[in-house]
């Protein structure tokens, strides 16, 4: 019997653990390659997934179940990748080499560094959290700098280092809009008492269900949306923090004082990837992110010879938009392989 | 004959009518100002614009809308501190912006 075609996946989360368990079913040995020490990357972190507020961690174990015959690597980086005839030899920092026709590259984004907006004041004044420290907070329930028995006002920041030239990250994160509104939600549930305010620039809820999401938001929440980007955080004596910023709609400086701040950090592409794209010159696309063939109708296939991308590498993404690419991206390469 | 009314003109914008030549001048000037996405970080910033209603958000929308008496007098009250070019998240250089106004803009009213 032939033994099975390897085939690397660099990144196991949801892009890589569903292109895994795809490729397991097509007759392929998936070797995913995995840097941090556990499966799921940013959806292992998260608590809940809009739009039915389904629990991230079914959506992880589902998939860690599915690929748990393919061979798994974790807390291990790539050393280097070089080009042989016909196939790329993958040298990993434990020691072990593959050779593959085939590198599925599913390494998915970063979140911006909330603290480079220096005037959101992330990591200057306690009161102010990002999107993945109050999913933390749900997930977990620890978290000191917020406090559980007097909030009564929590604002939420959207395009924290997107859409925002100074912090070069000019694009939008595309999931930030309806994170925070369903964020928003979360914590009014929690607080019933408290007021909650957005302060968006545009609103773009693309996806299924997700006006209903806003406007559920809207009218059974009561979360108030200021259109206005802000322009500056300061604290107070109380130890709350002072929002300003133009309500754009009414043409006035508006200034509101919470007890919590968290900023939508935006997503950027992850710099690891840069980083091993570099090894074997994978183009990067104007927007930073990896260079698809085309666009519209090949999105899955890179510019080179048996390199294939699934998942937010090439861009913001939304789960089930990944899933779906991760599977096309398994499909891709069986008939890449047919054809050979 | 006259009756102590008469009718106010009409406050609405008629695209129609609006002659942008002087925005072109501004706009080859100022590549930049079709950037602005009106976020409303410059007037939220700004330290003139709660008391002289300066706001450079309303004053390239107002030019954009061929209300120019408006914008001018809205340009008035900037005191050129740049605070709102620090803030922009598009980068746009609003003070030498506002400069380019008066310049194309302040010629008549002189």
């Amino acid at each position: 019997m032939k033994p099975k075609e390897n085939i690397v996946v660099i990144g196991g989360g949801i892009a890589g653990l569903e292109a895994a368990g795809q490729l397991l079913k097509l007759g392929y040995n998936p070797i995913v390659i995995e840097k941090q020490d556990h499966l799921g990357g940013h959806v292992a972190e998260w608590n809940r997934l809009f739009p039915d507020m389904t629990p991230a961690s079914e959506v992880v174990k589902r998939l860690i179940d599915q690929s748990s015959e393919a061979n798994i690597f974790l807390n291990t980086e790539i050393l280097f990748i070089n080009r042989l005839k016909d196939r790329y030899n993958v040298m990993l920092s434990n020691g072990i080499s593959i050779i593959a026709r085939i590198l599925l590259f599913t390494t998915g984004f970063r979140l911006f560094d909330a603290s480079k907006k220096e005037e959101y004041g992330y990591g200057v004044y306690d009161q102010v959290i990002t999107n993945r420290d109050l999913e933390h907070w749900f997930n977990n329930g620890n978290d000191k700098r917020i406090d559980a028995s007097g909030m009564k006002a929590v604002g939420f920041v959207h395009c924290v280092g997107s859409r925002d030239e100074k912090a070069r990250n000019p694009q939008c994160s595309k999931v930030c809009c309806i994170t925070a509104i369903k964020q928003a939600i979360e914590v009014k549930q929690k607080f019933p008492e408290a007021m909650v305010y957005c302060f968006y620039m545009d609103l773009r809820m693309f996806g299924k269900k997700y006006e209903d999401f806003y406007i559920s938001a809207q009218r059974d929440y009561g979360i108030r949306f200021i259109r206005g980007r802000v322009s500056e955080v300061s604290e107070n004596i109380d130890g709350k923090v002072i929002v300003k910023a133009e309500d754009t709609l009414a043409g006035k400086p508006v200034k509101v004082t919470l007890d919590l701040l968290v900023l939508m950090s935006g997503i950027v592409c992850n710099p690891d990837s840069a980083k091993i794209t570099g090894m074997i010159e994978l183009p990067l696309d104007t927007d930073g992110f990896l260079k698809s063939r085309d666009n519209v109708a090949d999105i899955t296939a890179s510019p080179k010879e048996g390199v294939f991308y699934a998942g937010s590498c090439t861009g913001p993404k939304t789960v089930p938009e990944t899933l779906a690419e991760a599977r096309s991206a398994a499909l891709e390469i069986h008939s890449y392989l047919k054809e050979k | 004959m006259d009756f102590g009314f008469g009718i106010a003109p009409s406050s609405a914008v008629n695209l129609d009518s609006v002659d942008l030549e002087k925005f072109e001048r501004l706009h080859t000037a100022e590549p930049d100002v079709y950037k602005c996405m009106a976020c409303g970080s410059c007037s939220a910033t700004c330290i003139a614009g709660r008391f002289s209603g300066m706001s450079v958000r309303k004053v390239l929308h107002c030019l954009q809308r061929g209300k120019e008496k408006e914008a001018v007098s809205m340009v008035k009250g900037c005191m050129l501190c740049g605070k709102c070019s620090m803030v922009c998240p598009r980068g746009i250089n609003t003070r030498h912006v506002i400069l380019s106004i008066c310049r194309i803009y302040g010629e008549e009213t002189k």
